[in-house]
């Protein structure tokens, strides 16, 4: 499995070039399906035109136990509109057909991916031209089969570290991965907090010293100025609570919406350029 | 009598492998931030059954705050009415709080002190678990949050009564399905943030291992006792073995001492709601799929998109679209056969046990009541069949009292009890 950042990767470009760039890169995330499936494209479409490099599309599932409140209420939305694995993968294929400079990932569960299949599940995501996968609950222990899927299909598998993992556990995550380290700043779930745990700093230095892919830092990260702090020791940022709660703000007022994500995201673009 | 102990029984057991898998099912599917947490819970039960300290506590336990070994105790009256079979009922329902639960319950919480945390969570559906918990806490002194699905809380008001009256926090959880399964990943968001300080003592054999494996050596103790009253008794093996299946803890604990008996058959009764053909069920060995649920890979009740499906069962304590993982092994290897039980065939079995025996059993126990029934006329008189009896009625009274109309009718009779077949 790769072991060094996988250069021929597109993710791994773009992470690359906002390091030539000398600033952190910007990652969003949005659930498929949310609110609509249409209106979930213009959304992550609006992400991206206001400065996101990377986006995660979210596999909306009935058992998120790592969500908080929002992403909950997001995927209940996007559930109950009926959305369907394969209107996320034609999210995925709208996204990187209208945006190729970014890279889309998928962010879900395991078992939809399982049931789905784990080989045409991979086959059918780098057919929409999806970058990779994030796999929350499916850690380096069980995720031999994906990662051998993945590899052939040329897709990167983002593996998440978290504060209580130990050094020589990072090293085993880190060399499955490939892509970036997902460093979750904080222990818990999903959802925007008023400060990025010192955690996070601590975390990223333990995370590099085992590995030369980028680390990225997400869960609780909503303003610019956490995103200027974190964009000060990691190597990307993560945000996505925080565009979901602009949208549920919103309501019905699609345009408002697109505003509201496109402006944090010009926002937090600024944020990971104040280093 | 049984005269095995804690030592004898909890290192028995031969699988699942290092990595939690009984055949194809089990491992270990939980975020990384749970790793270390779930490793150490890991390896402080393996010392912990290796010490001769932690087992004699445990025993002790059992013995002088439980009350066990619970009784073996013949239904001659039930048995009748089950085709003349013998049938004999392991009366987990007379432990200290009611039911079978805990005897895992007070094995976590010993551990629980081992590991030095200071807090711990549980999930319950029927309250059962809950309650087991909240008393477990009291007993050791330990914070306790129990999550509940809010359908759960008002369906079992009195062990939410029960529970908070022994000092716990009761959250009512208003998310998915607001039963069971939402309970647990509502415990699972508050392990995550909460690990340093907190164990989640997962009521039932599934989850990411090690609890299948534990919280079944926890109760094995209810096969260990009943094998020997059983012999004692009858001076043979049984022919079958019955329980109710949600998640599987009770039928886990009474089936394994009697894997190795390849004469013995056993049977898992699932909740069939209002029928396994029906969409409102919960039998989810006879209907879902293999796939990951709360950490484990087993049977779901999941569409083709793997989404679970809500599940149905009168009973709250089997209205899970899961079920653990071991069970999962046994239905595939076929040492075990799992069979759907209405709704309506549980609750005529509930009352039935009430009228022929003096004994109010649990929703949940009553559904292997009415597979004994079933079975006792397939097998007829000659046949011996152990039930067991998970737990007491008592916080059902209102649902079968809603069902059977037995509450005073201000305008007289009880049309409810009629159109149930009442007599």
């Amino acid at each position: 499995m790769a072991n060094k950042p996988n250069e021929a990767s597109k993710l791994s470009g773009i992470l690359a070039a906002a390091k030539a760039e000398n600033r952190a890169a910007l990652i969003g995330y949005l659930p498929g399906g949310f609110p609509t499936v249409d209106g979930g494209i213009r959304a992550i479409n609006a992400l991206i035109e206001g400065g996101c490099d990377v986006v995660e599309v979210g596999l909306p599932h009935s058992d998120p136990v790592l969500d908080g409140a929002v992403i909950q209420t997001a995927d209940d939305i996007a559930l109950r509109g009926g959305v369907r694995i394969k209107d996320v993968l034609r999210t995925v294929q709208e996204v990187a057909t209208a945006h190729p400079e970014a890279a889309v990932l998928v962010m879900t569960y395991w078992n939809p991916v399982d049931r789905y299949g784990t080989a045409r599940f991979a086959a059918d995501l780098a057919a929409a031209g999806g970058a990779g996968c994030i796999l929350p609950d499916l850690p380096v222990e069980e995720s031999e089969e994906w990662r051998k899927a993945a590899d052939e299909h040329g897709l990167d598998t983002v593996f998440v570290v978290a504060p209580s993992s130990k050094d020589p556990r990072l090293a085993e995550v880190t060399a499955a991965g490939s892509g970036f380290v997902y460093a979750a700043a904080v222990m818990g779930v999903t959802g925007t907090r008023n400060q990025v745990g010192s955690l996070a700093e601590d975390l990223v230095a333990r995370t590099r010293a085992t590995t030369d892919l980028p680390v990225c830092v997400g869960l609780g990260v909503s303003t610019a100025e956490q995103a200027a702090e974190v964009a000060g020791f990691a190597d990307g940022v993560i945000v996505g609570s925080a565009f979901v709660k602009r949208i549920l703000e919103a309501g019905d007022d699609e345009a408002a919406a697109l505003d509201a994500v496109r402006a944090l995201a010009g926002d937090l673009a600024a944020g990971v350029r104040r280093r | 009598m049984s005269d095995k102990s804690a030592k004898d029984y909890l290192p028995g057991a031969q699988v699942p492998d290092a990595r939690g898998y009984f055949g194809a099912y089990g491992g270990r599917f939980i975020p990384e931030a749970l790793v270390a947490a779930v490793e150490q819970v890991a390896e402080e039960y393996e010392k912990a059954k290796a010490d001769p300290a932690f087992t004699a506590e445990l025993d002790a336990l059992l013995k002088d705050y439980t009350g066990r070994p619970s009784p073996l105790t013949d239904v001659h009256r039930f048995s009748a009415e089950a085709g003349g079979a013998r049938v004999l009922l392991k009366r987990e329902d007379l432990n200290h709080t009611g039911s079978h639960k805990i005897n895992n319950v007070l094995g976590q919480a010993l551990l629980t002190r081992r590991m030095g945390k200071t807090r711990i969570i549980a999930e319950t559906g029927a309250g059962q678990h809950g309650v087991a918990t909240a008393t477990a806490c009291a007993l050791f002194g330990f914070d306790c949050t129990i999550y509940m699905g809010e359908v759960d809380t008002q369906r079992q008001a009195l062990n939410v009564a029960r529970m908070r009256m022994l000092g716990a926090e009761v959250v009512s959880v208003k998310s998915g399905s607001r039963t069971l399964k939402d309970a647990i990943n509502e415990a699972f968001r508050d392990w995550v943030a909460n690990v340093d300080s907190t164990h989640y003592l997962f009521g039932t054999v599934a989850g990411p291992h090690p609890f299948p494996m534990m919280v079944r050596d926890f109760h094995r103790v209810i096969g260990v006792e009943a094998r020997q009253q059983v012999l004692d008794r009858t001076g043979r093996l049984p022919d079958a073995v019955v329980a109710c299946v949600g998640g599987g803890s009770n039928a886990m604990g009474i089936f394994h001492e009697f894997i190795p008996d390849a004469g013995v058959r056993l049977i898992g009764c699932e909740a069939a709601g209002e029928g396994a053909d029906t969409p409102k069920h919960a039998a989810t060995l006879t209907k879902g799929d293999p796939g990951v649920l709360h950490g484990s890979r087993t049977y779901v009740l999941q569409d083709e998109d793997g989404q679970t499906i809500e599940s149905h069962s009168i009973s709250a304590g089997l209205d899970y679209p899961g079920v653990g993982p071991e069970h999962a092994w046994l239905k595939d290897t076929g040492r075990a056969e799992y069979r759907p039980v209405t709704d309506d065939a549980a609750m005529q079995a509930l009352r039935l046990l009430s009228r022929t025996e003096g004994i109010i059993p649990a929703i949940e126990s009553a559904h292997a009541l009415a597979g004994a029934l079933e079975l006792g006329r397939e097998l007829g008189p000659e046949a011996t069949i152990l039930v067991s009896l998970s737990g007491r009625g008592d916080k059902d009274m209102h649902t079968a009292a809603e069902y059977f109309g037995l509450y005073d009718d201000p305008a007289g009779g009880s049309a409810h009890d009629a159109a149930h077949g009442g007599k």
